[in-house]
């Protein structure tokens, strides 16, 4: 049995590791050291074992990567840390936060000197990140289909949004909410694509969702609510079969031995999401980020990104791996909506979509 | 001094800095105070309803948990049967599940179509409650049963001798010497409930917000750091206010006597038959989805088998995860294990001081605040805590934003309370005398701790090591926010697997969950095994 005066020395012993700790990982702390670059990034960030190593056999410098949350968090810790950046590089900041980012000064100048004109639709404008952020990756949200659902039930399947307020389909859909899960917000971004803004009443995209309510589409909080609970698909158990995913899902539901993939994504439905990397403001080692940011672009990665994070390479060098593109599949025309105006809007168009879907 | 200085300090730097430092950043406006965000949050006829729902679903599911708890406690502590050990083990289990994935099975079942789905209760409130009690009930069975559990039987006997009904022993023997641990374990779920986060939002289908899921969407997509600084202040007022009542509800204590554990408990008799029925049902309830989940976890792309389990050592499908899903459950162990024993040195050493009865009033007075305190971190926002260790703990001697030592230290705020409120409802309990006679008979100060609390508190120290452990074993909000890529827990690749599309990776996470419930409720059953003969002194 403890005497309580060893449980007291052990509270002490305790708090001084925890201070000796504490001042070992200042040692660590970012930019500390000339041969440490500290990656800030979201939680979906992956790449292959041994990616980044090769960046340390290029160059001497480390990468230790810091996963923030998702990209809406990212941005906003990296905004609330402005005065003692938490990292030296950024990636995974989107077209939806970029014009945030930007705006509240977070990044450095610093756009990858190896871009090229094939890469100019993934730029971003002139004064809202052109300057600041290097393009990396990209991905489509659409709504997704169980084909075999839709075969079984002898109803042609939807394509377009607006087939989605048809009587045929009612009660056949299922979407994250906007506010909560960033395909959710996605989707939202797109039907503001392709109904316009505008007061309710006149044909705008408020309208658009009263039909979609009216149709009986149901809200979950996540997306992994929505596609493993309520999707009808072969890896899940509901009984929806059309659900907000990303294009890129349904090669994951092809099993071995099939040559057809039992779901697919709707190509007219769809948001583009580029997802972008940049130099932090106040990084102490301003030559290394940069030479960071050139190898997130570099082929090296490049190549890497299919596999390990799900979605497209922007860079035109790129080669995509086997078989990937006979599922994985791309919007033609997808939905666009400006990154300066998703950052005028965004607040005010959640706070509208809550009152319309979520009452 | 020192034992209430070294909580004090442990609270003071690791939360009450950094939320005080993020309240601020909202609250002052280029170095001004600016309390007109108040006026115009407080204005908005939705927050008034974010306020009142986020009360209303703790209360009630704090009363639910009660009325259920007490007689699962009576059942698991106080009857003698074969297997009351592994009983009590297992209802922890749903403490530590993912709340993601609890969310998942709660769905599965209620949903059309489910194997609930005609009780129409998906995205309604009351789904939201079924899935708090879920959560919360094992906090009123373990911090009741433990102070149960030593209870003199002989003052009911007495009672039943002279003449009193059961119901009248029960409200008026049994109940008073049992109030302040259900007071105790009521205020814990309450503050549980009331910053429950992932429950409501996946339940609730979006529609039900609190204060807690209106921070989180303030802070983390609208950046209105102004507003979400107004709702963490309203979140302080409602968890000081809870702390106060419970305060006042605990204020008055009445000494008892404390025996051995196996003179208190008898075998089960006609009269426990309401207790045991209630036990069963509820046993039901908490099985329904955990079974779910099993059985969904043995289900693979080829029909029924171990694959999602095999599948444990590697990755994941397409490589997933940066560790295989052991590797991460290594993590898990051992950072809990640090968190514990985090937990239980500064949880112990409070309790200590807290138990005290000093005669000045404002000493009392005093030791009441440091006792609140120590139970804020389980009433506030894990983002505005989460948040707040960001734009603080970033200069010597506390550069820990980016140290792997934070994890432990933030499960270990969230197992503080849990411990404390464990330890101290024996603890203040014992009768003073006791202490004073040892005094007489010329013991110093040292050794009336040891032979007197420290014996008597060694078996409610077990308890809430195991609950301590388990709750930093399923921590998550803090954890997931702090732990490093490279050295995730299970709870954060669980989270990560059920993220990603195709069945590999959703079957490996509820394989992940199971192992995690799996466990832990085999080490809370190791550490119930070594709670044996030490209370023979009284």
């Amino acid at each position: 049995m403890h005497t309580r005066n060893t449980s007291l020395a052990a509270a002490g012993v305790l708090l001084a590791v925890g201070l000796a700790v504490s001042s070992c990982a200042s040692d660590a702390a970012p930019g500390a050291s000339p041969e440490t670059l500290v990656l800030v990034t979201h939680d979906s960030f992956n790449l292959s074992k041994g990616t980044l190593a090769e960046f340390t056999k290029q160059t001497g410098i480390e990468v230790e990567v810091q996963a923030l949350g998702d990209a809406g968090e990212l941005v906003n810790k990296l905004v609330l840390t402005k005065d003692s950046p938490l990292g030296d590089v950024v990636f995974g900041i989107d077209n939806t936060f970029a014009t945030r980012a930007v705006d509240e000064g977070v990044l450095a100048d610093y756009a990858s000197k190896d871009l090229t004109a094939a890469e100019e639709p993934y730029l971003l404008p002139a004064g809202s990140g052109l300057e600041q952020l290097t393009p990396i990756d990209n991905g489509d949200v659409c709504v997704n289909v169980d084909h075999e659902w839709f075969a079984e039930a002898g109803i042609d399947e939807p394509t377009t949004l607006d087939d989605l307020v048809k009587p045929e389909y009612k009660d056949l859909f299922v979407v994250p909410a906007a506010n909560s899960s960033s395909p959710g917000l996605a989707f939202l971004l797109a039907t503001i694509a392709a109904f316009g803004e505008g007061a309710p009443g006149d044909g705008g995209w408020q309208d658009y969702w009263t039909k979609l309510v009216d149709n009986g589409v149901k809200i979950d909080a996540g997306w992994s609510d929505a596609y493993y609970v309520d999707f009808s698909g072969p890896s899940s158990e509901g009984d929806r079969p059309l659900v907000v995913s990303y294009a890129s899902s349904p090669p994951f539901e092809v099993q071995e031995g099939d040559t057809e993939a039992p779901t697919g994504a709707l190509l007219d439905t769809c948001f583009r999401q580029t997802e972008y990397a940049g130099v932090v403001a106040g990084t102490e080692n301003t030559a290394g980020a940069e030479k960071l940011v050139d190898f997130l672009f570099s082929t090296t990665v490049q190549n890497d990104i299919p596999e390990s994070m799900y979605v497209f390479p922007v860079n035109a060098a790129a080669t995509l791996p086997e078989g990937w593109s006979d599922y994985a599949e791309i919007a033609e025309n997808p939905f666009v909506v400006s990154p300066d105006d998703i950052d005028k809007g965004r607040d005010a168009w959640l706070t509208e979509w809550a009152a319309i879907a979520t009452p | 001094m020192l034992g209430a200085g070294v909580p004090l300090a442990f609270v003071g730097v690791f939360f009450a800095w950094p939320v005080l430092a993020m309240v601020g950043r909202g609250l002052f406006v280029d170095g001004a105070l600016d309390l007109g965000g108040f006026s115009d949050v407080l204005a908005r006829p939705r927050t008034l309803r974010l306020i009142g729902l986020t009360i209303g679903q703790a209360a009630l599911a704090s009363v639910v948990c009660v009325l259920l708890g007490l007689p699962i406690a009576h059942v698991l502590y106080r009857l003698r049967f074969r297997g009351r050990r592994m009983l009590r083990a297992l209802v922890v289990l749903p403490f530590v599940l993912p709340t993601v994935v609890v969310g998942v099975a709660f769905r599965t079942l209620l949903r059309d179509g489910g194997l609930l789905g005609s009780l129409r209760l998906d995205g309604t409130f009351a789904a939201i409650m079924l899935a708090l009690v879920f959560f919360n009930v094992a906090v009123v069975v373990r911090t009741v049963g433990n102070t149960w559990e030593g209870l003199d039987s002989r003052q009911e006997e007495a009672a039943r001798v002279l003449g009193a009904g059961p119901v009248r022993v029960w409200f008026t023997v049994t109940l008073p010497r049992l109030a302040p641990a259900i007071t105790s374990a009521a205020s814990i779920v309450f503050l549980f409930c009331s910053t429950a986060f992932g429950v409501v939002l996946v339940l609730g289908g979006s529609r039900f917000g609190t204060i807690e899921t209106e921070i989180y969407l303030l802070t983390t997509q609208f950046l209105d750091l102004r507003a979400a600084s107004v709702l963490s202040v309203m979140q302080l007022v409602v968890v000081v206010a809870l702390l106060l009542l419970a305060a006042r509800a605990r204020g008055r204590r009445t000494a008892q006597r404390r025996v051995d554990a196996a003179d208190a408990v008898h075998s089960p008799r006609l009269g426990d038959a309401p207790a045991i029925a209630v036990t069963l049902l509820v046993a039901v309830f908490l099985a329904l989805p955990i079974v779910s989940l099993v059985l969904r976890s043995l289900h693979t792309a080829d029909g029924w088998g171990l694959g999602n389990y095999i599948a444990l050592g590697g990755t994941g499908s397409r490589n997933a995860l940066v560790v295989p899903v052991w590797v991460a459950l290594g993590n898990s162990l051992q950072i809990a294990v640090q968190a514990t024993v985090i937990a239980l040195v500064i949880g112990l050493a409070a309790s200590l001081v807290i138990s005290r009865r000093p005669r000045s009033p404002g000493l009392r007075r005093a030791l009441a605040g440091f006792d609140g305190a120590l139970m804020l971190p389980l009433g506030v926002s894990a983002v505005t805590v989460g948040f707040g260790f960001l734009i603080t703990l970033n200069q010597p001697p506390f550069d820990l934003r980016s140290s792997p030592v934070l994890v432990p230290i933030a499960q270990a705020l969230v197992a503080l309370p849990l411990v404390v409120r464990t330890i101290l409802p024996v603890l203040a309990g014992i009768d003073g005398r006791l202490r004073e006679s040892a005094a007489v008979l010329g013991s110093p100060p040292w050794r009336v701790m040891r032979d007197v609390d420290l014996a008597i508190v060694a078996r409610p120290v077990l308890a809430a090591s195991g609950f301590a452990f388990a709750v930093a074993l399923g921590e998550f909000g803090a954890t997931s926010f702090l732990s490093r890529p490279d050295r995730p827990t299970l709870p954060v690749v669980i989270f990560r697997l059920i993220g990603l599309p195709g069945g590999d990776n959703f079957g490996m996470a509820l394989a992940a969950s199971v192992v995690l419930a799996a466990v832990t409720v085999a080490i809370i059953a190791l550490v119930e095994r070594l709670r044996v003969g030490t209370m023979g002194a009284f």
